[in-house]
């Protein structure tokens, strides 16, 4: 028999497909980026409203308390956007709509198209904090010892809890049924961000010494002390090779449960 | 066999959870699959597929015919890799479902029975985007897009939001994602489930234009019809086992002698059947007991005219009819006689 179908004798290269798959989601994170920013650097810039602008004024908070909230602040930020960009969009995906599917059919493999969920979460999460940064700054006005002339640390602890928390994201979709979505957010993440260190530093927590060791298994500490230490480092912060380090085990420890998940997911 | 797009030998999957099924749109499991389902359990374990051994042709339009749950769609899952199969192999094109199966997706096409388009883009953008997960150009895959919008009537909607489709619009749309990488292999699964006749009708006119292009369609159904007009070769499937594999021709030849009549009725047909046998044109008569109803089935090489008869004996045993259920030899009558159960 004759065929005119086309035979595509080469594989097609894994590099070019990611790149399709990414362009994909950053060409729908672009759409919908007003509701996107509003549903991730909200709640935030509200905190940063009555804890950095208000309560000074009042009198009730010192004025070196916004150094130790802004970078807190943009900790939150980050980790809740990249989590979110992530895992949103996969609860649905493998809950009902199985949108996924014609991603799941490329010639690629899965770990590939996990591994550009997570690329894309990180430059949502970044995306968020900067959006913040400037209205942070803006709405508490001068931000005793705040610095910018780390640049390159600050990068490298932006994509280090970016990467954390999409990592992360991609456990929770890839395991988070529906229904339980909500659950999720207030059982979960509500309490990551206030046992997270955003609205501290870590070391003030020998206040309360138990606290203090139990919410180190919390990532966001990790983030949040880690902003402080490139961004405002006058602040008591952890040392940074300490953060890293950590940040590093949980990627490690999120990236292999989730992929595994995910792959279970993917596959019927 | 060199000439073979799909083999499969000895093809086994068992779940331990819940096995997919052909789709949310799709009627829920009737109950006779959900028995069968129940009967293939042990434990927690449900088999979709015993041991399945398929061999389907280059160019060949095959169809995969068997009720809800007889283990079609686990079929489909594995030959398109997206199910691990627990045992057995399947070789799609020349590459192994398990150890190659980026070339495996890279031949072949996939229509899902629920169109699952990506909804946060357009029309257009589903196709263009889709071909660039197989690395097509987007010079390239915007024509082809077009042509293939064009080609299947849903130009107009090119800009538009695939959610404002109609179900046959969205069903053709998945035609399309399926064909831009121009595959060698297209898989449907139930494509017309929920369509109105019309849509189904225009379907079919696409897929044979497809099938006439040269390239190999492996489609599942229920629809008994539908595999008839449309394929060269058909499984009948069921619970699992490959119960039969011919041209419809063929295992319509093969479908039991006559016309199937059965006669449901409110009590026992234990004491009819014999004298049933005894009517002229009756080739064989027995009771059945199913669904919590008596009925007694009888096969007729004289059609419908033996009903007169068989309704006297009844009366005359004290039976009343509640309803009756006359089929010519068809798939339909085939496939009762080789599982005992109805098709849909």
């Amino acid at each position: 028999m004759t065929s005119p179908v086309t035979d595509i004798a080469q594989r097609p290269n894994s590099g070019r497909i990611f790149l399709a798959l990414l362009r994909r989601d950053i060409n729908v994170a672009r759409r919908e980026l007003p509701y996107f920013l509003l549903r991730t650097t909200l709640q935030p810039l509200l905190f940063i409203v009555v804890f950095g602008l208000l309560l000074p004024r009042m009198g009730y908070v010192g004025n070196a308390y916004k150094a130790a909230l802004l970078p807190g602040v943009l900790a939150v930020s980050l980790a809740f956007s990249s989590v979110q960009s992530v895992a949103l969009p996969m609860v649905a995906d493998f809950g009902w709509t199985r949108e996924i599917e014609d991603r799941l059919l490329a010639p690629i493999s899965i770990e590939l198209i996990a591994l550009e969920k997570i690329v894309a979460g990180v430059l949502q999460g970044v995306i968020a904090a900067l959006f913040v940064l400037p209205i942070a700054r803006l709405i508490m006005g001068p931000i005793d010892g705040l610095t910018a002339t780390h640049f390159a640390l600050v990068l490298f602890i932006v994509l280090l809890g970016a990467t954390a928390f999409s990592v992360l994201g991609l456990l929770m979709g890839s395991l988070v049924n529906p229904q339980q979505i909500g659950l999720m957010f207030s059982v979960i993440v509500a309490p990551m961000i206030f046992f997270g260190c955003a609205y501290y530093p870590w070391q003030n927590l020998s206040v309360f010494p138990v606290m203090k060791y139990a919410v180190l298994i919390n990532p966001l500490v990790y983030v949040a002390e880690g902003m402080r230490g490139v961004l405002t480092p006058g602040m008591p912060h952890m040392d940074l090779r300490a953060v890293s380090g950590a940040l590093i085990v949980i990627i490690a420890l999120f990236w292999t449960l989730g992929m595994r998940s995910f792959a279970k997911r993917a596959m019927g | 066999m060199t000439d073979a797009a799909i083999r499969t030998e000895k093809l086994r999957k068992v779940y331990t959870t819940a096995p997919p099924k052909a789709g949310r749109g799709a009627p829920g499991i009737a109950p006779d699959a959900s028995r069968a389902a129940a009967e293939r359990r042990a434990g927690s374990e449900v088999i979709a597929l015993e041991s399945l051994d398929l061999e389907i042709q280059s160019g060949e339009f095959f169809g995969l015919l068997g009720p809800n749950g007889a283990g079609k769609t686990t079929t489909i899952g594995i030959c398109t890799t997206r199910v691990l199969p627990t045992s057995g192999t399947a070789i799609i094109e020349g590459a192994d479902v398990r150890s190659q199966p980026t070339l495996v997706r890279q031949r072949i096409g996939v229509v899902p029975q629920r169109p699952n388009p990506d909804s946060s883009l357009n029309v257009r953008e589903n196709l263009v985007f889709h071909a660039a997960y197989f690395g097509i150009s987007r010079l390239v895959a915007n024509a082809r897009a077009k042509a293939l919008l064009e080609k299947l009537g849903i130009a107009e909607r090119a800009e538009g939001k695939v959610m404002q489709l109609s179900g046959g619009q969205q069903q053709r749309l998945m035609i399309a994602r399926a064909l831009i990488h121009e595959p060698r292999v297209l898989f449907l699964d139930e494509p017309t489930v929920g369509l109105d006749p019309q849509a189904r009708l225009d379907l079919w006119t696409i897929l044979r234009e497809l099938h006439s292009q040269g390239r190999t369609i492996v489609m599942t159904t229920h629809y008994m019809e539908e595999a008839d007009r449309l394929c060269d070769r058909l499984a009948i499937v069921d619970r699992g086992r490959l119960l039969a594999i011919d041209t419809p021709e063929a295992l319509k030849a093969r479908a039991p002698g006559g016309t199937m009549i059965e006669l449901v009725l409110d009590g026992s047909g234990d004491g009819l059947v014999s004298e049933m046998r005894g009517v002229p044109g009756v080739s064989s008569a027995e009771a059945r007991f199913e669904h919590g109803g008596n009925s007694v089935r009888v096969y007729s090489d004289r059609g419908g005219e033996v009903i007169a008869a068989l309704v006297t004996i009844a009366t005359q045993h004290g039976r009343s009819i509640r309803d009756i259920h006359l089929a010519p030899p068809s798939l339909e009558t085939l496939f009762i006689s080789l599982t005992g159960r109805q098709l849909t």
